[in-house]
């Protein structure tokens, strides 16, 4: 008799290469200029549960460029493995042809080229005639959002959040978890929560003061579709206190918590549920290890680390389903649940091609809404791209944005060195592109945006680095804090990935005279995004917008100040 | 120059810089040890450790401790200068062997947590808890 885990391998060998619904189709149709909004969805419907995931949305309700990391180290176990593979080898890792459309939408080589072809990805609009286009196929598809959804742009700043939370209430979710929301401060939070018309999860939300589960937030909540009884438990992101400004929401708690989450699985399991599924803001690798601890949960939707893959990972009798960031893909996973347990799958990353899929008119309406009193302050054209830059920020290390961010700070504030941090939302820019005022927003945009000047010894900034170093590349995936390197400006250095805390970071040069950073000696550091209460500075978005201003036109130069080895 | 908040909070930062590195088990702890175990040999299971990966204030790492059937549980923060954070003794009438309570850590380290059994064995686990200045997430 096949085994159930020969099901799921079955089912996982069928998401791949499954008919006209698989990922390898796409750069057929394009080389046969075919690409449509019906082919993008065309999906056999399996089974009898829909799962439809979006998440990391960062508040993009407009379609963006976004370009793919090229750099994603993975270390330990993880080292190799998806989603740590980038470009070439990812195309091959999934049998994507080069020039096809899921070449530009999932790897970063070539992005102008492609981009040109392919267009922008995303919108929110777009997103939901996917989700309606589902729904009309399985009513009762289940919506779930992974959170960082209310953070991101000039609106969401300007109505905290409110924008977002009215857009995506039209397309209907049915639970949410969270990350970057909580930096709205915990009152506003807490309001926006209050109102939603769908469910607020998260396990390991708890009370600080009293460590016990918030009673805010439910841990999960229980579904009827299709026949089934189903079980979504939420993971919210483990370190809000550590990598965000716990001072923004001291009553809350955080934290991984394996064992409640092992708990949760085991009581929704005696209170009935067949199918089991965790909405996480973990990130991939952290979900990867938590599915081999915890035992019992079906699919994992994993969120935070803007991972977008073609088909779901194993992990034991575990799926986990990685869709991406900024509206670029929703993710549709079918399940066949029978006998109280998931039997097999069938599941596709819906690229959205905002050329090809055409925009709900409600939602699209709904949006040029919330954007119409901002709109003047928002285009206001600050400066361009010249011809042969792109501007972006995903990957382990400084990104052209952040390169531009980085000199803005040392010029604007008169230092040294600066810092910008290794966060990975921040859409990008094409050649010979007009920057708004609102794409400045959007790598930008956060409720702690004061940029500092202070000074550091050369000790303390090496022990910055390496502190942000083992947060990315301690090889225990539960000691990452799911950030990327901070960004430097004015500072090179050599670091070597395998090493251990306060060992990998050698060769600290100050680029301006080529000396070797000293450690007893000060330094003039301007950088932004403290999590320290009352950091002092204007907002990073003027700093970055008089500094674009004074340019006119902003040339990247390739960023050759930090070495990397032992990846 | 005017020493503005932020700058005496980067200071604080500062003096904790030393402490950074993972700290290893002090020879305080080692004879902490040594005094509760006698010296006998230290098995594994029977005894679950709850702490945090990363600590979010590590003025204040809560932690739980549970060992079915024990007479006693102690535990210890390997790299303070004062390992020793408590021992909890159980007497026969006791419901259940835990306890739970916070503590401060020096820096990243492993807290170990011993439990002393009825037949006069002994029992361990332990967990590094990761204090970091934090920042940079997402």
């Amino acid at each position: 008799m096949i085994s159930r885990r020969d099901f799921l391998q079955a089912s996982m060998a069928a998401s791949a290469i499954v008919g006209g619904s698989g990922f390898g189709n796409w750069g057929r149709l394009a080389a046969q200029q075919a690409l449509s909004q019906e082919q993008l969805l065309q999906f056999d419907t399996f089974g009898n549960v829909s799962l439809i995931h979006i998440t990391d949305i960062h508040a993009q309700l407009k379609p963006i460029w976004f370009r793919e990391p090229e750099i994603n180290l993975g270390v330990g176990a993880n080292k190799g493995q998806v989603p740590h593979i980038t470009g070439a080898d990812f195309r091959k890792a999934y049998g994507i042809a080069d020039g096809s459309p899921s070449h530009y939408a999932l790897t970063y080589d070539d992005f102008a080229a492609l981009g040109k072809t392919y267009g922008k990805m995303g919108g929110m609009d777009r997103c939901a005639t996917v989700i309606n286009s589902i729904r009309a196929e399985r009513p009762d598809a289940l919506l779930l959002d992974g959170g960082d959804t209310w953070h991101g742009s000039y609106t969401c700043y300007q109505t905290e959040g409110q924008d977002v939370v009215n857009v995506m209430n039209l397309l209907k979710p049915d639970a949410m978890t969270f990350h970057w929301e909580f930096t709205l401060g915990s009152d506003r939070v807490r309001d926006i929560v209050a109102d939603l018309p769908f469910a607020a999860l998260g396990q390991n939300i708890f009370d600080a003061e009293w460590d016990e589960p918030a009673e805010d937030f439910a841990p999960y909540k229980f579904f009827e579709r299709g026949g089934v009884k189903i079980a979504v438990i939420g993971q919210a992101f483990p370190y809000m206190p550590i990598a965000n400004p716990g001072w923004m929401f001291p009553e809350y708690s955080f934290g991984i918590r394996d064992q409640r989450m092992q708990e949760m699985v085991d009581e929704v399991r005696g209170q009935g549920a067949e199918l089991v599924v965790c909405l996480s803001h973990n990130g991939f690798d952290v979900d990867k290890k938590m599915a081999s601890r915890v035992t019992g949960i079906d699919v994992i939707l994993s969120g935070h680390t803007h991972d977008a893959l073609p088909e779901p990972a194993l992990v034991g009798e575990t799926i986990i389903v990685a869709s991406g960031s900024n509206g670029k893909f929703v993710s549709r996973v079918d399940l066949d649940v029978r006998e109280g347990r998931m039997m097999g799958f069938r599941h596709k990353l819906i690229p959205i091609f905002s050329d090809v899929i055409a925009p709900d008119p409600e939602v699209a309406a709904a949006i040029d809404a919330e954007r119409a009193p901002f709109a003047d302050a928002m285009s206001e054209v600050i400066g361009k791209t010249a011809d042969d830059t792109v501007l972006f920020r995903r990957g382990n290390f400084n990104g052209s944005w952040d390169d531009v961010i980085c000199e803005a700070l040392i010029q604007e504030r008169d230092a040294d060195i600066s810092m910008s941090p290794g966060v990975r939302w921040g859409p990008s820019m094409m050649p010979g592109q007009e920057i708004t005022r609102e794409d400045i927003w959007n790598v930008t945009s956060m409720t702690y945006p004061n940029a500092y000047r202070t000074e550091m010894t050369g000790e303390f900034i090496h022990t910055i680095l390496e502190d942000v170093a083992d947060n990315l590349f301690n090889p225990d995936p539960y000691y990452q804090q799911g950030g990327d390197m901070v960004r430097v400006g004015g500072l090179g250095y050599r670091i070597d990935i395998t090493k251990p805390i306060g060992e990998r970071i050698t060769n600290m040069t100050l680029l301006k005279s080529g000396d070797a950073i000293d450690p007893a000696k000060s330094y003039v550091v301007a950088g932004w995004a403290s999590v320290n209460e009352g950091t002092e500075g204007p907002p990073i978005w003027d700093v970055v917008e008089n500094h674009i201003r004074n340019l006119g036109t902003v040339a990247a130069t390739e960023n050759t100040s930090v070495e990397v080895v032992g990846g | 120059m005017k020493l503005t908040r932020r700058h005496t909070l980067m200071l604080a930062a500062g003096s904790a810089v030393a402490a950074m590195l993972p700290m290893r088990a002090s020879a305080a702890a080692e004879e902490a040890i040594a005094a509760f175990t006698g010296g006998a040999e230290v098995g594994s299971g029977g005894i679950t450790l709850t702490a945090p990966e990363i600590a979010e204030n590590g003025n204040t790492v809560p932690i739980a401790v549970d060992a079915p059937g024990a007479e006693a549980i102690m535990i210890l923060a390997m790299g303070n200068p004062t390992p020793g954070v408590a021992t909890f003794n159980f007497g026969p009438l006791a419901a259940a062997q835990s306890g739970s309570t916070r503590i401060r850590l020096a820096g990243t380290q492993d807290v170990v947590a011993i439990a002393r059994m009825p037949d006069g064995s002994f029992v361990q686990a332990s967990q590094e808890v990761k204090v970091t200045i934090g920042g940079c997430g997402g």
